[in-house]
């Protein structure tokens, strides 16, 4: 069996945020980690290495520099690595990033494609679905437990919804999209990281993307243009009262529900 | 593709065993003030299910003038491929300007893959939604298109704020965060036009199979209906010690919310939780009691109309959002607090 995990190299969203002129993300300025979601999603995949001897490709589009999480991938017990990078796909929306990613996978064999539900700096969870739309693929997303059936070639998804859950199987090839809580992703092993700087990874650039049209690709190719971006405007700051005794605050909010008239 | 023949604004009517989520009402209201601006003023809302025609008044009281239904038995529960067809072939035959969807389990799983499948972008999660100019100003750059859905969403974990266009492509897809838009007040025995379309439904691999359907009992109150929420952090210290704020909850005909930090300790059940990973908010009055304020939680409850926060650390962050901060040990102030709320409600009468 087959396994592409999709993961994504995004900036630690505390650490501060910056954009270019044109009010897209400088990327390149911000701490680099692997995208939480996505790193379940790489766990689920190496159980299922480890359980049926699965193979675990990871795959990114990024910068160059998101060498860095299929590093740690290798790390984890990840067998195989490729790293979409190139100019003209800069920009992309989820739109382009999708139709990019769809691109790559051409390439691989797979039964079984994961990503991670959403990426922390996006926080969109479209890539997912996107991509399996572009591959022709069955999803299912906001996986909680996933259970394969290599005989049946069949996955049975514990599938997330606000006040519910489905268990829904799904032929494969298909697509499924993890959650955080679908597991505990394991550490690097001193082996792996020492293993993780021998093993190559592969790298393509436009050239290598099938059956996609320049017109998709970046921001030129992309549907959804920023109009405006900025950092978070704070509400202006109210009132604080460092009250001596819990009367005088009691007094103090007493007084404020009833001026709001809401007492 | 030819932008003019795309016309009106619609919404997804999401419906979960056959009873409408308040999302759809919460986008019909949306829809409407932005149909204002609009040429076309009349709302569509497209019902997709299976014997749900009975929605249709409820609809057409929350401001539908249209609704367009796909009712087959292939949409009994929510499966992503035929929803899908159902959803992208209303677009292909009606071709509408704007199309709104909830940002929710289904919404963020249906709306990405029907945008991929029509070509169109898709903005996420949208907090606000206006008509206006792309670009805002004027550029010599490129031509100003007027009349455009302008989409604001926030991103980076609340850090920033982005406004996204979709100029080129149609319809202009939006999903959008449960609880952030308004209902209209219902217009009773409101009638909207009603559109039976069926684009018939078979079976391929991208079909999935549903085995079993568990409801997690959901006993706790549903937060994003408060007015007003008491909604304790950490510092409440305890399971047992959230009788304070259940307390006061209580005394305010108000309900008790909570922290990640909470849910993860415990004490209370996800369904509780506001912020980034939990839900938004925005009640009338939000009382924020021993929670410090991460950038996530805030995200979730900014926008209510007063902030009032108690915690004993005066260089909590929630301070900075709060409209009433005090400073102060919470299990006094909590219980003295209730008592005298109790005194004046009874004083009142």
């Amino acid at each position: 069996m087959k396994v592409v995990v999709c993961i994504k190299q995004v900036p630690d969203t505390k650490g501060g945020v910056k954009f270019k002129p044109d009010g897209t993300l400088d990327r390149g300025a911000m701490l680099a980690i692997m995208n939480p979601d996505d790193k379940a999603g790489l766990e689920a995949a190496l159980r299922l290495k480890d359980q049926y001897g699965a193979e675990v490709t990871v795959l990114t589009m990024g910068l160059p520099k998101a060498d860095a999480v299929l590093r740690e991938a290798f790390a984890m017990g990840a067998d195989k690595a490729v790293l979409v990078t190139d100019r003209v796909l800069g920009g992309a929306d989820t739109w382009a990033t999708s139709s990019t990613i769809a691109g790559a996978l051409r390439n691989l064999e797979y039964d079984l494609i994961i990503t991670g539900r959403q990426a922390i700096d996006g926080d969109t969870a479209q890539v997912g679905p996107q991509i399996s739309e572009h591959l022709h693929l069955p999803v299912i997303s906001y996986a909680e437990e996933i259970k394969v059936d290599e005989k049946a070639r069949t996955v049975e998804v514990k599938r997330q919804f606000e006040d519910r859950y489905h268990i829904v199987k799904a032929k494969m090839p298909c697509l499924v999209t993890a959650l955080s809580e679908l597991n505990e992703p394991r550490y690097m092993t001193p082996g792996g990281i020492f293993d993780a700087f021998e093993k190559e990874v592969t790298v393509w650039g436009r050239a290598d993307l099938k059956d996609v049209d320049d017109s998709n690709l970046g921001l030129k190719g992309s549907p959804t243009q920023i109009a405006k971006a900025s950092d978070k405007v704070k509400k202006g700051q109210g009132e604080k009262v460092a009250p001596d005794s819990a009367e005088e605050a009691v007094d103090y909010i007493v007084g404020k529900l009833k001026e709001k008239h809401v007492i | 593709m030819s932008l003019e023949e795309y016309k009106g604004v619609f919404i997804f009517a999401q419906q979960v065993d056959n009873e409408l989520s308040s999302i759809a009402l919460e986008l019909l209201g949306k829809a409407k003030s932005l149909a204002e601006d609009l040429d076309e003023k009349k709302v569509t809302a497209v019902l997709l299910g299976s014997d749900v025609k009975g929605l249709v008044d409820k609809l057409a009281e929350y401001g539908a003038d249209r609704v367009i239904v796909v009712d087959d038995p292939a949409l009994k529960d929510y499966r992503t491929e035929p929803y899908t067809h159902a959803l992208a072939s209303v677009i292909d035959e009606f071709k509408p300007e704007i199309l709104l969807v909830g940002a929710t389990a289904i919404g963020r799983d249906l709306g990405p893959r029907v945008s991929s499948r029509v070509h169109t972008g898709l903005t996420a999660d949208c907090t606000s939604l206006d008509i206006g100019d792309f670009p805002l100003e004027p550029s010599p750059a490129r031509e100003t298109k007027h009349k455009q859905l302008l989409m604001t969403r926030p991103a980076f974990g609340g850090n920033t704020i982005a406004t996204i266009a979709c100029p080129d492509f149609r319809p202009q897809m939006a999903t959008v965060r449960p609880g952030v838009m308004q209902k209209i007040d219902p217009i009773k025995g409101a009638k909207a036009e009603v559109v039976e379309f069926n684009p018939g439904f078979e079976e391929n691999d991208c079909y999935t199979e549903i085995l079993k359907i568990v409801k997690e009992a959901s006993s706790v109150a549903d937060i994003q209906a408060a007015k007003i929420l008491v909604s304790g952090g950490r510092g409440v210290g305890s399971a047992e010690n959230f009788k304070i704020l259940d307390d006061l909850a209580e005394a305010l005909g108000g309900t008790v919310s909570c922290s990640r930090a909470v849910v993860d300790s415990g004490w209370k059940p996800k369904d509780l939780q506001v912020g980034q990973t939990g839900k938004t908010v925005r009640p009338q009055l939000y009382f924020a009691i021993g929670i410090s304020g991460a950038i996530q939680h805030v995200a979730g409850m900014e926008e209510s109309d007063i902030i009032i926060a108690i915690n004993k650390d005066e260089n909590a962050p929630i301070f900075d959002v709060a409209d009433y901060g005090v400073v102060g040990d919470l299990n006094k102030i909590v219980p003295a607090l209730t008592k005298k709320i109790k005194e004046a409600l009874a004083a009142k009468g």
